[in-house]
Parts: C-alpha cells; structure tokens; sequence
C-alpha cells in the first residue's frame, strides 16, 4: 500500500467526472463544471528561442515578441491561476529566459505558493540568472539536451557550443541545490546515444530524466523522414530504459514516452482532451493542448478575451468540443477503450486525416494505421538526414553534411 | 558509469535519522480541494492522512525516536508498537524521493 497517490492519474476524483454521452449531450455550460481545474499548467512565455531543433513543440507560425503578453498580463494569469486552484505552473518557451522578466514571474507565482518549474535550453542562463532564479522560489529546473556530446547535440540544437554550456548551467543547479532534470528528446539521429544520455545524466547528478520521443506535429511532422526511428532502434531503447530503471533505482527516476506510430493503441493524449490540462500561448490563447492551433477549424479564446480562465476551461467552444466521448464516431464509439485512451490524438487524427474526430491513426482500429506503419517504417529506413531548422522564417533546411555526422 | 556520485543518495531510515522532504518537494493545503497535497517535479501527490503527519514532522530537526515519541504521546500508544510501522512508512516516502537524512546535510 502506497502512503501517497499521483493526482495525474486518473484518481482525481473531481477530474474524472462522469462523462458517458448522455452526460455530454446536456447543456456545455453545467455539464463542463464537472471537469475540475487542472492541477499544473504550460505557460509557454515566448516563442523566441536561441536553439532551432527539428522537432520544437511550438507551432510553425510563431508569435512575434510583440504579441506577447507584458509581465503585468503574465503576472495577471498568474494570480487568476492560483485563485482557481492550480498548484503547479511550468514556464516553457520558446526560451523562457529569453523573457528579460523571468525572474520576476517566478517570484510573483512563488509568493503565490505556485510550484514552479523552468522548462529552459539553459543557453542564456548564467550563474548569476540562475543563483537569482533560485532566491526567487524556483522549485526545479529541466535542461534539455539533444545528444550526450557536442558534434550530435549541436547539431540538433543548430547551436553552437550548447551542449558545452548546458552542461555548466546542469553544475550551477547542482551547485545552488536545485533540483534537476533532464529533458532527451529522441529521434532516429540520436537514439543511438541514448545509454550515454542517460550515464551523462546520472554523471550531473540529476534527480530526473524524461526520455521523450518525438511526436509528430508542426515542426516535427515537417522533418518526419529526418526524425522517424527504426522499429530495431525502438526495441534497443526500451530494452535501455528497462535496464536502467533497475539499476538506477532510487538515483535516477527515468520518464519514457515511446513514439505511437509503431504502437496498437493510441496515446491517451494530455489524459483526454480538456480533462487535464491546459497550456497558454505568448500571446495569452488558452489552449487544450500546445499543438491544438494545428486544428485549423476551432477557436481558441484569449486571457485578453473578456472572459476568465475559468470560464474559458469550462464553457468554451474549442474546450468542449472533443471532451469526454460523446463527440466520437465509429469506430471509437463503440470501443471498449474509448474512456481510456479517449481516442488518441486529436491533433495527430486531424494532420494525418484531415478531421479531428477521427479515430487517430495510431490506433490499429483506423483504417489508415498499416500505411502509417509501412510510411514510418519506410521514412526511417530512406529518410534523409537534412533538418529543417525552426525559426521565425518557416524553417531553413540544413546546409549539406560536410563530413558524415 | 553505473555509479552515481555521492551528493544525493536516498536515505535509510533509522531511529537515528532525521528526515526532511528532499530539494523540490513540498507539503502544502490545497485549499480549492481541501487536502493537503505534495507537489514533487511535474507530479503532485495526495499523501493520505497519516502520511500527511509524518510529513509534517519531517521538519529536518527531530530525528525517528522524537517523532515517534510525539505520536506515540498523541495516540496514547507504546512507542514500540508503532515505531516499526513509523519506519517502514518513512522508508516508503524516502524510496519515493521524497524524504532525504537531514542529520547527514550541510
């Protein structure tokens, strides 16, 4: 018997209403107040960020720096956010100390008694940032890397000398007692790395890593053939992790997120859609997910709107659309999973087939899974190596290799 | 590469130790929900009511022996009885990261 249980499983009483189709069906307004405030949330600061990876999370059409909102709407956000009951707030990016406030909104949401964490590159941090960050209640810090040595990770990052200085920024946390995790995201091109990532880890004392494969959305679907893993890669890297869950117990607690298109069954993306989670843009757009814009045919409202978050996760549109399962067609409807992976994807159904109430592709239930197989199979067997870097411009391809990377 | 360096290391608990929540855990009343939460790295945790007051002893300053003798004093029970099963659920929340040996901190 376990003394404590993860409120982001589904144990969450207020999180996991009733929510059958006839429960659906009713009025958004009543029906919608079921589903409780989500615990933690995603503020993406800004989409402005030194490093150009592949496979960023941020949409392509990135919001310009003018758009974001000031330190008083973030610090707005954040008093609203703890009024309601959200106990954790994630600052993400882009860069989010790229924001010259930075230091200045995890103060405010620590006085809040908002847990925060900073999701950071950590390429413009320096000792004095950091040292400030944590006198300011920073709770924990996630530095990403994108390879265990320098050739392979500044590449990726498109970032010269950044593996060299997120390594010294991983000593500084250590240093200053912060706790650290490590952020790996992993693709065909680096998976390879992926027991000296997670020794390199270990080496820099951090308290976590979070091995996450690319998921395939906005930047990432764009430099698919360049990204998509072999089914042989995959197995090797869940034969890894097994080990060093072992091995590593109580030192290193390793989070692993296998991609979905080798898979059967869908992810149970952002623990259905709206039930859990929301995220806020630079711009202040309150979004379900962080690729939810890629859903070209919903709304999504604005901390600038007139209405509050509150009333934004309750009775919007764009909220209440793919909640719950009353929205389902065949073949999810009828499935005897469809309260437990809710579907998959809605982002994932709407790139792939156009709707966003499709069954996700990755659910071997849709009649499109086998060719997404074969395609993803075939992309990672072909698929050339040439990225397509982020940046504000729609995407630059990679300059020819001039030796073999 | 399998040994990790020696700066954080779970602790086991004794009737010596002197537990405190370990670097980016913390106890606190969510008031919107009513209960006390425990939010860790990108999870927050529902301790349920004794481990709850556990952790607030946890405070860093008392070490195993006090803390049983003050619950023991509160519950009216002999401190041998409880104490093993005191242990074994401070032993629990130090396996889950949550708890480090204060008596062994800067």
């Amino acid at each position: 018997m376990s003394p404590t249980a993860d409120l982001n499983s589904s144990l969450l009483p207020h999180a996991d209403p009733l929510d059958g189709v006839a429960v659906l069906e009713g009025p958004s307004g009543s029906v919608a107040a079921r589903y409780g405030i989500p615990l933690a949330v995603l503020l993406e600061l800004t989409h402005r960020c030194p490093l150009q990876c592949p496979y960023c999370s941020n949409p392509i059409e990135m919001e310009r720096a003018s758009n974001e909102l000031s330190t008083d709407e973030w610090k707005r956000v954040l008093d609203e956010l703890a009024e309601i009951g959200v106990l954790q707030v994630h600052f993400s990016g882009g860069e989010p100390t790229a924001r010259k406030d930075i230091v200045e909104l995890v103060r405010h949401a620590s006085e809040l008694d908002l847990y925060t964490n900073l999701i950071t590159s950590a390429v413009l941090l320096t000792r004095n940032k950091l040292e400030a960050l944590a006198d300011a209640g920073l709770a924990h810090i996630q530095i990403s890397f994108q390879g265990s040595e320098a050739g392979l990770a500044d590449r990726v990052g498109g970032f010269r000398n950044g593996h060299a200085k997120k390594l010294e920024v991983a000593r500084w946390a250590r240093e200053l007692d912060l706790p650290l995790t490590v952020n790996a995201v992993m693709h065909r091109q680096n998976l390879d790395q992926l027991e000296s990532i997670i020794a390199m880890a270990v080496d820099m004392d951090a308290d976590r890593i979070e091995i996450a494969n690319v998921q395939y959305y906005g930047w990432a679907l764009k430099n698919r053939a360049a990204l998509m893993p072999t089914l042989d890669q995959l197995e090797r890297a869940t034969d890894i992790v097994e080990r060093a869950r072992v091995r590593l117990k109580g030192i290193l607690d390793i989070d692993f997120v296998i991609p979905d298109y080798y898979a059967d069954r869908p992810k149970k993306c952002m623990g259905g859609w709206g039930r859990q989670f929301f995220n806020i843009t630079p711009s202040g757009k309150v979004l379900p997910c962080h690729a939810a814009e890629t859903i070209t045919d919903l709304d999504f409202l604005s901390v600038r709107s007139n209405h509050s978050i509150a009333w934004i996760w309750h009775n919007s549109e764009a909220f209440n659309r793919y909640r719950g399962t009353g929205w389902m067609p065949e073949p999810c409807q009828s499935c005897a999973f469809k309260e437990i992976d809710f579907g998959g994807c809605r982002c994932q159904a709407f790139a792939l087939t156009g709707r966003a109430d499709n069954t996700d592709p990755a659910c071997a239930l849709s009649p499109l899974h086998q060719s997404l197989f074969n395609m993803a199979r075939d992309e990672a067997e072909n698929g050339n190596k040439r990225f397509i870097y982020r940046n504000f411009s729609g995407g630059t391809l990679e300059a020819e290799p001039s030796e073999n990377a | 590469m399998e040994t990790a360096p020696a700066a954080r290391r779970r602790m086991t608990v004794s009737w010596e130790s002197v537990p405190r929540l370990a670097r980016g855990v913390k106890l606190r009343l969510d008031e919107t929900r009513g209960r006390w939460v425990l939010l860790v790295p990108e999870r927050v945790m529902a301790p349920d009511d004794i481990a709850v007051e556990l952790l607030q002893l946890c405070d860093g300053g008392k070490s195993v022996t006090a803390m049983v003798d003050l619950l023991a004093a509160k519950y009216t029970a002999p401190p041998e009885r409880i104490g093993a099963d005191i242990i074994e659920m401070l032993q629990d929340l130090a396996d889950s990261g949550f708890l480090i040996d204060g008596s062994k901190q800067p």
